[in-house]
């Protein structure tokens, strides 16, 4: 797409998108490093996870400003108006994201604490998958990549999946040993904040396919999680 | 004046089988995005311009538009300058007849009888179209005289006092009756901007025309009489067609209901006034409404 006329409604423009991709790249960061702590047990690394978050609710503050400002002073309409809009939904999305990072290195502070128990080989396994969502969908946004935000939007499924099957591999270990309680229920909430991710992840990708196509995904998401109806006897 | 047509159009089935009535049910008004993207393809078109080109001496200044204009409703014309909108404004009452060496080729009909044909009186087709133009030029009359020299022409009042009503309710209905109520003999040129372009709103609308022109009416005015002016095409709506040239858009998308996006001299775009703002499917008009024309 050619550049407006006035050069600086394209700076504001890009530094928002710009904001964006750092929000993003921060976020990436906290996902690994949170479950890179919570594998080693590293609480200092958790600790300074739960401080970086704060950062990230900076630069969400940031894009927010940014967007009023370019609505009161530019009123910007079609593709401009859905960059807009999309950069504040895309920076709360992410803001989420950082914040279940943040819990999964608040929950590592406390497993820490706790003898350690087999840590199931599912839950790398999940932060692997949504760091690939999240880093595919951040490069599908930057890029107006259609195809690739589709791409994750349909992978969300994989990682339903793998939560899933750990729902009930932490079930049956809480049901072997009450002792386990306290620490699989951690390593649950861990394993859902991760499973939240994705989701998020695949609004994102939501987002980036208005952004570019001016319409909303028709079909309806493959929806593989089914804890809710899940019971171990 | 001449028979007119009943406001709403009958239904296609039942209505007498006339050329004008085939010509009328055949151009219902279409629009690019009659896939459900907001255009209302039930409303019938007030004016069907087909295949409109226009020459200034060897220069062709608009290329085979084809534009309906959907009744009781307003349109927009949107373009940067000499682009041919308001070329295009003035084929629908036949202004262009004014300039030396113009020449109009296609059809441009208003309520499916075409206004080039030989045997239409100019006069009486411009008695069914008001126009308002760029800068407010009421005449050197008093502000009842502005309004009234229409309808006394034309032989719409029988007598002194229903020309008084004429009047009273056409500025009325330009929101400028309270402002001037006390003051109609005064002259219309002794007004601020924003009133005289509403007295010259109150004049067009005083012979009752079925179609108002607008050729960017606000573009002299301050945002306060832009705004009373706007809120007045809204309601005025409801009685009078309106096709409105604007180099606002946001002013465009503000009042009308339909945008018709034209560069050098094409209609490149025509839809509903949302979905030219939001989605539009040329990338010209895309460029165009986010100020991005190289």
């Amino acid at each position: 797409m050619t550049d407006h006329i006035v050069k600086s409604y394209d700076e504001e423009l890009n530094r928002m998108t710009g904001v964006i991709a750092q929000m993003g790249g921060l976020v990436e960061q906290q996902i690994s490093a949170s479950v890179a702590a919570l594998v080693r047990r590293d609480t200092e690394r958790a600790a300074e996870i739960v401080a970086i978050d704060r950062r990230i609710d900076m630069l969400e503050d940031e894009v927010e400003q940014l967007a009023l400002r370019l609505l009161a002073l530019r009123n910007p309409v079609a593709f401009d108006l859905r960059r807009v809009t999309t950069a504040l939904k895309i920076a709360s999305d992410l803001e989420r994201m950082g914040d279940y990072a943040a819990n999964v290195a608040k929950r590592t502070i406390t497993l820490s604490k706790l003898e350690p128990i087999r840590l199931s080989l599912q839950v790398p396994r999940i932060a692997e998958l949504v760091q690939g969502m999240v880093k595919d969908v951040l490069d599908a946004y930057v890029d107006r990549d259609v195809e690739k935000a589709l791409s994750v939007w349909g992978r969300d499924e994989d990682v339903d999946a793998v939560y899933n099957s750990l729902f009930r591999e932490l079930l049956t270990y809480m049901m072997e040993d009450p002792r386990h309680i306290t620490p699989c229920t951690h390593m649950l909430f861990i394993a859902k904040n991760l499973e939240r991710i994705g989701d998020h992840a695949t609004n994102v990708a939501e987002q980036v396919n208005f952004l570019v196509r001016g319409k909303t995904v028709e079909e309806e998401r493959p929806k593989g999680d089914m804890t809710a109806f899940s019971a171990v006897q | 004046m001449t028979e007119r047509e009943p406001d709403m159009m009958p239904e296609a089935e039942v209505e007498a089988e006339t050329p004008e009535t085939q010509y009328r049910a055949s151009f219902s008004l279409k629009t690019k995005d009659a896939a459900g993207t907001g255009a209302d393809a039930a409303v019938p078109a007030k004016v069907t311009a087909r295949d409109v080109c226009v020459f200034y001496g060897k220069k062709q200044a608009l290329f085979n538009v084809n534009l309906d204009v959907a009744q009781h409703r307003v349109t927009a014309l949107i373009g940067p300058s000499g682009c041919g909108k308001s070329t295009f404004l003035r084929c629908i009452n036949r202004m262009n007849d004014t300039i030396d060496g113009c020449r109009v080729q296609g059809e441009v009909r208003l309520d499916g009888v075409d206004v080039n044909q030989k045997n239409i009186d100019v006069v009486q087709l411009r008695s069914r179209i008001g126009m308002v133009f760029q800068k407010p030029n009421p005449f050197p009359k008093s502000i009842y005289e502005n309004v009234a020299y229409g309808p006394r022409i034309h032989g719409l009042a029988a007598n002194g006092r229903e020309l008084d009503e004429i009047v009273e309710q056409s500025l009325r209905r330009a929101g400028l009756f309270d402002e001037v109520h006390d003051r109609l003999h005064s002259p219309g040129t002794s007004l601020s901007g924003g009133q005289q372009q509403r007295l010259c709103i109150a004049r067009a609308i005083a012979i009752s025309p079925e179609l108002i022109l607008m050729d960017e009416p606000c573009s002299s005015l301050d945002p306060i009489a832009t705004a009373k002016i706007e809120e007045l095409i809204d309601e005025l709506r409801s009685r009078f067609t309106i096709v409105i040239v604007t180099h606002n858009m946001q002013q465009a998308a503000r009042v009308s209901q339909y945008t018709a996006f034209f560069h050098l001299g094409h209609l490149v775009e025509f839809g509903s006034t949302e979905y030219i703002f939001t989605n539009p499917t040329e990338e010209r008009t895309q460029d165009y409404i986010t100020g991005r024309f190289g």
